[in-house]
């Protein structure tokens, strides 16, 4: 049978699981394994309930399963919330000597976590360690691919920190064979040797940014969002940019915008709040069409709401925001390797058109871990839209808001030796000098507006899977990709006619595909992380269609593909808030 | 070789009087002294009277939003070092609207020069307060007197080490364009307070009320010392004195950051393969 498990760890904020979670992740990782992790947790620093969520699978994975396999509670709060996650032969490792649990003891496996990471690392901290072996030592995994993994983890902590951590997950790892024996399985090996990368939603754009050739990033810190100028920031120096850490949000934007104006590839990332904060720039950015890429790492709304909870209650926000029209592009990417891609994208269209483009990730997706191939960065094109000093030359008249065709002007950059660049938030003339003369607000805006039909042909319709002409069709954009595609694997081999229409692009939106799917389905279902279905709205003003229902969730929790199909049987909600 | 003709503008919408011509020949004046072509130059604006001045002059010009002259000058100055850049707003635009900007701008010690016309009024939107207003100032919006006190720009600065700060006022024209060209040449964040009539809104800050009450600098003020420029920027009333109160010799931002040791952002090339051996980390 092919390998199919789930590992979670839970415990209270500051017991390590997403240090440990990740080494576990990366341990399964290296030998062929495809695994998607994800996270959960709240908004403190210490105490309350977190978990880490590991799915191994032989074959690729997209999402993770609401059973689990292996459940490791660093407490007992972990054992009384997921225990009835547990699958029928599923096991719990925790610590007997502190947490006493009662129940059926065959799937309790006791081990004393802070006996031996005391006895072993000198420290009841490598508990985790310990935990995190013994997981291992139950499924006879390779021990040594995990020492190698905790040893580039935790190099920059000392090689004393490294060595106790191994001697912790020795000791668990030989604890669960020597005690456990009925219950380690027999020695799991993956068939694959492929070499693959293991990394989350977060890491995924701030590599796509550097790969595009972002030279100056500016955030405010903004859970969840906060990973990419983290990451962004640790390669300032090797990679030769800028990640400023802003004062507010609307400096972050307005520094980005300075940025741009100013030559380089720009970007900011916020989520919902500072996004709100940023709206004013982002009109500012339509204006002066200056290029500019947003990551908004959607949470729970309105206002604080859930902070470190995943939604996808911003999409109408996003589309809508700024006072007046412009036209701007909203990406949406629906996995871990589609948010480095996208990205590249962004970059080039946002400076192709003079626009901003939006980048709608979540909590699900930032902090998501997946495996995927190595990208392939021979791929990445950059197209920047700056007219060479030549070109320019042999322009008499340089106007950076001249009339075009295409609704395009010129970009040169200030410095550029006998021409000046003027722009202005106010209306303004080709020139960039402000202006209240009737005619040139008129021929401005259109000529901003004009932009959409090239940003349009821009956009690629959402992907069909697995084929077009269905019965039922399920509509989502963005992270939930993962979930629908494991539910309509489920529901196809049920033999259901089904099919699943997802969106990366969302906007300008690509009306004509979407009504042409939706007239030749039966029935069609909006999947979505919120709770009045944006997205069906949105389909709704641009094809005159209406879904059928609409699966929606929003409790700050990510679908599970367990979850869309009990919904669907119940036929899905109709709405009217 | 650039003369005054080259910084030629639009025509002004400004009304007759305003102390905002002052302010615009001193600074044409300062930079063609300097020998600076407007190509070099890039003046990042915000809304207001003031903030209208590029338009007036011929240079890069970003005029932006109300409050965010700061974080745009800064983006502009990081990713081209090459730029003389210079902010140019009213006392609304950068102790109101853009306060949290100021404070931390003065943090960084970006090398940008910003002119504030302070005319202790908002004159776009009709005679109401500006933070600069004195205490008891009636405006339609504040008919029984503004209640909170008065914004000291100068005081507050030299507290946060900004390394460049002075006053001077629209009223002499060798003075402050000799102060924008230290300003420009100073290397850091420089802050010019520039006092200036409101013709038509403000009716007791007038050029003769300015005129009797502002002093230079003595020769022989130490700008290095603190303490005494604490002494002069909280002096106001009947004396009132313009000159350069602080300067602190200390590294700029951009000097440090370690993204620019490669050079000129702008100037910098794209090349994606720079993100292989990260991905290499990640297997």
């Amino acid at each position: 049978m092919s390998v199919d498990f789930t590992l979670k760890i839970g415990g209270e904020a500051g017991q390590g699981m997403q240090t440990i979670g990740y080494a576990l992740s990366k341990t399964f990782a290296r030998s062929g394994f495809h695994l998607f992790a994800n996270q959960d947790y709240m908004s403190r620093i210490r105490g309350g309930h977190n978990f880490f969520q590991i799915r191994v699978k032989e074959e690729p994975v997209y999402a993770s399963s609401e059973e689990v396999d292996i459940l490791i509670a660093l407490d007992k709060a972990t054992v009384e919330m997921h225990r009835p996650e547990l699958k029928e032969k599923g096991v719990i490792i925790f610590d007997g000597e502190h947490i006493d649990i009662s129940g059926e003891p065959s799937h309790l496996l006791s081990v004393p976590l802070e006996r031996l990471a005391r006895e072993e690392g000198g420290n009841k901290l490598f508990s985790n360690s310990v935990a995190v072996g013994g997981a291992l030592g139950i499924l006879a995994y390779q021990f040594d691919i995990l020492a190698q993994v905790l040893k580039e983890v935790f190099v920059k902590r000392g090689e004393e920190i490294v060595e106790n951590n191994i001697k912790a997950a020795r000791a668990g790892y030989d604890f669960m064979q020597k005690n456990y024996k009925d219950f380690c399985l027999s020695p799991l090996r993956s068939g694959r040797s492929d070499k693959k990368m293991l990394i989350s939603g977060n890491e995924a754009l701030s590599l796509g940014a550097m790969a595009a050739g972002c030279k100056f990033m500016s955030a405010y810190p903004m859970t969840p969002s906060t990973g990419i100028i983290t990451y962004l920031a640790g390669k300032a120096k090797q990679c030769g940019l800028v990640a400023e850490q802003a004062e507010d949000e609307i400096a972050a934007i307005n520094m980005a915008i300075g940025a741009s104006f100013a030559g380089v590839r720009a970007m900011v990332a916020t989520s919902g709040g500072g996004f709100s904060l940023m709206v004013e720039a982002l009109g500012l950015a339509g204006m002066t069409e200056t290029p500019l890429v947003i990551i908004e790492a959607q949470r729970s709304g309105p206002s604080t709401g859930l902070p470190t909870r995943t939604a996808q209650g911003d999409l109408e926000f996003v589309l809508h925001a700024s006072q007046g029209e412009f036209p701007r592009a909203i990406f949406a990417p629906a996995t871990v390797e589609d948010a480095f891609w996208s990205v590249v994208k962004a970059f080039n269209v946002a400076e192709k058109y003079q626009v901003p483009v939006i980048i709608m990730s979540d909590q699900h997706l930032a902090d998501s871990y997946l495996t995927c191939k190595k990208f392939d960065v021979s791929k990445v094109k950059i197209e920047r839209g700056i007219i060479s000093d030549a070109e320019l030359a042999k322009i008499k008249d340089y106007k950076r808001h001249r009339f075009t065709q295409s609704g395009i002007s010129p970009r040169a950059l200030p410095s550029q030796e006998g021409r000046i660049v003027i722009t202005d938030s106010d209306e303004h003339d080709e020139e960039g000098h402000l202006s209240e003369d009737l005619e040139i607000a008129n021929k401005m805006a259109q000529k901003r507006l004009k932009k959409r039909q090239g940003l349009a042909s821009e956009i690629e319709p959402p992907k069909v899977y697995p084929h077009e002409n269905t019965e039922i069709v399920l509509i989502g954009w963005g992270s939930t990709y993962g979930a629908l595609r494991e539910a309509l694997d489920v529901l196809i081999n049920k033999g259901m006619d089904v099919s699943l229409m997802h969106f990366q692009e969302i906007w300008p939106f690509p009306a004509q595909f979407v009504s042409s799917i939706l007239s030749k389905a039966k029935k069609s279902f909006c999947v979505e992380n919120n709770a009045t279905g944006q997205l069906a709205h949105i389909i709704r003003a641009e094809t005159g269609k209406e879904v059928t229902a609409k699966i929606l969730k929003f409790d700050g929790r990510p679908f599970s593909w367990q979850y869309i199909i009990r919904e669907l049987k119940k036929g899905g909600k109709r709405w009217s808030l | 070789m650039v003369t005054i003709d080259d910084y030629q503008g639009q025509v002004t919408a400004w009304c007759p009087g305003c102390g905002d011509f002052g302010i615009l020949q001193a600074l044409k004046k300062a930079l063609v002294d300097l020998k600076l072509e407007p190509h070099q130059v890039l003046i990042v604006s915000g809304i207001g009277q003031a903030s209208k001045l590029p338009h007036y002059m011929k240079c890069n010009t970003f005029n932006g939003l109300h409050g965010r002259i700061l974080p745009v000058a800064t983006g502009a100055k990081i990713a081209n070092q090459e730029l003389v850049v210079i902010g140019v707003g009213g006392d609304g635009d950068n102790y109101g609207e853009g306060g949290n900007h100021f404070l931390h701008t003065i943090r960084r010690n970006i090398d940008i020069t910003l002119l504030v016309h302070n005319n202790r009024v908002y004159g776009l939107t009709k005679g109401q307060a500006s933070p600069t207003s004195d205490p008891g100032f009636i405006s339609k919006v504040q008919p029984q007197g503004v209640i909170s006190s008065s914004f000291n720009a100068l005081s507050l600065a030299i507290s946060l080490h900004a390394s460049f700060v002075s006053r001077s006022w629209s009223g002499d024209i060798d003075h402050l364009s000799w102060l924008i060209k230290e300003a420009v040449q100073h290397k850091g964040f420089s802050l010019i307070d520039i006092l200036q009539p409101c013709i038509t809104f403000n009716k007791k800050n007038t050029y003769r009320w300015y005129k009797e009450r502002i002093y230079k600098l003595a020769e022989e003020y130490d700008p290095a010392n603190r303490l005494a420029a604490f002494k002069k920027a909280e002096e106001w009333g009947d004396k009132i004195p313009i000159g350069i109160f602080y300067r602190e010799k200390k590294p700029t931002f951009a000097d440090q950051l370690f993204g620019l040791k490669k050079g000129p952002l702008f100037r910098q090339r794209l090349d994606p393969s720079q993100v292989m051996p990260l991905l290499e980390t990640l297997s």
